[in-house]
């Protein structure tokens, strides 16, 4: 247990490990992919199994799936507009992958894969990536004016440019260290608040009643995290969005 | 536009290994303790984002080729469904009110053709019984009159009877009292008394 010594251990838990032993060691994979992959396992699983009926009145599952599929559908047709159907799967893998990457952080001796700042900057890399290949291909040498804001006066643009340029780039910096951010702080508190159970659960009759003043704050911190679980998914989807928005329509 | 989203992913692709590098890079003195998120030589984080990629290209695959498109055709075939009961919905009702109006006009219709049955029949009704009522007066008015003829005959009759009655029965009882009749005298007494007689039943 983490309470083994004085000092609580709250980063361990972060750790990589390999997964399924020398197999995993070969490929260097690490229980973060197998959990990345149990993710895309049960968000096909939900979309695909739960849609396999095509039921016109549908049952949970599948009213889950829809209903997820309706959420994002409409933040992206909301954000970009028509010509955002084209990003919707896209943005929609983002979602969920994330979305359902909280989640099962969220289970008992559960991995958290958004809590690798590797992780969350590779996908807002792939989003940032993404919004200026197509800002290119649909606007060619114009899309650079995005930088030179309409209406600004003249004699600030040496200064609004860089400004605007610097504020571009750090996009993706600002996407990942928001759910990187995120979901470190609430694993390490419920890990730390965790320890304090144990530690003063160990303390006789009086230690167990004392233990549960952090037992309850746990639980208070695990709704609480359920319910940044799914903001931030949602936050990174309509950041998303909205980068995308400006690709396709340059302000 | 579907071949620029292609190089769009191929330029992911291309763009995101120097991206990766260069952050790998910047932290590369970051080994042992703090957090292990920043360690970012360790080879087991390259492995890590290698197989985030892959992984990830997997869902994105799976979603935009599998799942997303029949999700799309389920909500389409239910919108289609929803459209197609509402426009049958629509059309019963286009015939019920069709039908409600045709059964109204033709309660109207039957009910006026009641009403002028009704009418005519009476007026018929009506004629027919004034017709058979002035015949009826006709032939009884005839009945009358002949019975009135046959009475006055009869009367006329019984009159004529009782002259010839009386002036026998006067001249019998003359001549057995005083003998010996005129004839003349016995008749003019009876006529004289008759039509006394006849004035008097007139006025009585």
């Amino acid at each position: 247990m983490a309470a083994e010594g004085k000092a609580i251990d709250a980063l361990g838990q972060f750790e990589l490990q390999p997964f399924l032993g020398p197999i995993g060691e070969a490929v260097r994979f690490s229980q973060s992919n197998a959990h990345m992959l149990a993710a895309v396992g049960i968000i096909s699983g939900l979309m695909i199994w739960g849609m396999a009926r095509r039921a016109i009145i549908p049952g949970r599952l599948q009213a889950a799936a829809e209903m997820s599929y309706d959420f994002v559908h409409d933040l992206v047709t909301g954000q970009v507009g028509d010509e955002g159907k084209r990003f919707f799967p896209f943005v929609f893998s983002l979602f969920m992958f994330v979305l359902f990457g909280n989640l099962i952080g969220l289970l008992p001796f559960a991995f958290t894969f958004t809590s690798h700042i590797a992780v969350t900057f590779t996908l807002a890399m792939v989003v940032f990536i993404l919004t200026t290949i197509v800002g290119i291909a649909i606007h060619g040498k114009h899309w650079f004016s995005y930088f030179v804001p309409e209406g600004a006066p003249k004699p600030l643009l040496p200064l609004i440019v860089p400004i605007e340029i610097i504020s571009y780039l750090s996009r993706p910096v600002s996407l990942s260290v928001r759910l990187f951010a995120n979901m470190v702080a609430g694993h390490v508190m419920l890990k730390v608040f965790a320890t304090f159970v144990v530690m003063i659960g160990g303390a006789g009759i009086l230690g167990i009643f004392g233990a549960t003043l952090p037992l309850a704050l746990n639980v208070v911190l695990i709704g609480f995290e359920l319910l940044v679980a799914f903001l931030q998914a949602y936050v990174f989807a309509i950041l998303t969005s909205i980068y995308l928005h400006d690709a396709v329509h340059l302000h | 536009m579907r071949l620029s989203i292609r190089s769009a992913g191929l330029g992911l692709v291309a763009g995101l290994l120097p991206a990766l590098a260069f952050a790998a890079d910047a932290h590369g003195d970051a080994g042992g303790g703090g957090m292990p998120q920043l360690r970012f030589n360790d080879p087991w984080m390259h492995g890590q984002i290698i197989w985030l990629l892959l992984i990830f290209g997997l869902l994105y695959y799976v979603m935009a080729r599998y799942a997303l498109p029949e999700v799309a055709s389920v909500l389409e075939a239910r919108r289609q469904r929803i459209e197609g009961d509402l426009e049958a919905a629509q059309e019963a009702k286009g015939r019920a009110d069709a039908a409600l109006a045709a059964h109204r006009a033709a309660t109207a219709q039957a009910r006026a053709e009641a009403q002028s049955a009704i009418t005519t029949a009476a007026q018929q009704a009506q004629a027919e019984a004034a017709a058979k009522g002035e015949a009826l007066n006709a032939r009884l008015t005839a009945q009358i009159e002949a019975a009135e003829g046959r009475i006055a005959a009869a009367r006329d009759a019984a009159m004529g009877a009782l002259r010839q009655v009386a002036t026998e029965t006067t001249d019998a009882l003359v001549s057995r009292l005083i003998g010996g009749v005129d004839r003349g005298a016995v008749e003019a007494a009876v006529d004289r008394e008759l039509s006394a007689r006849a004035a008097a039943g007139g006025r009585g």
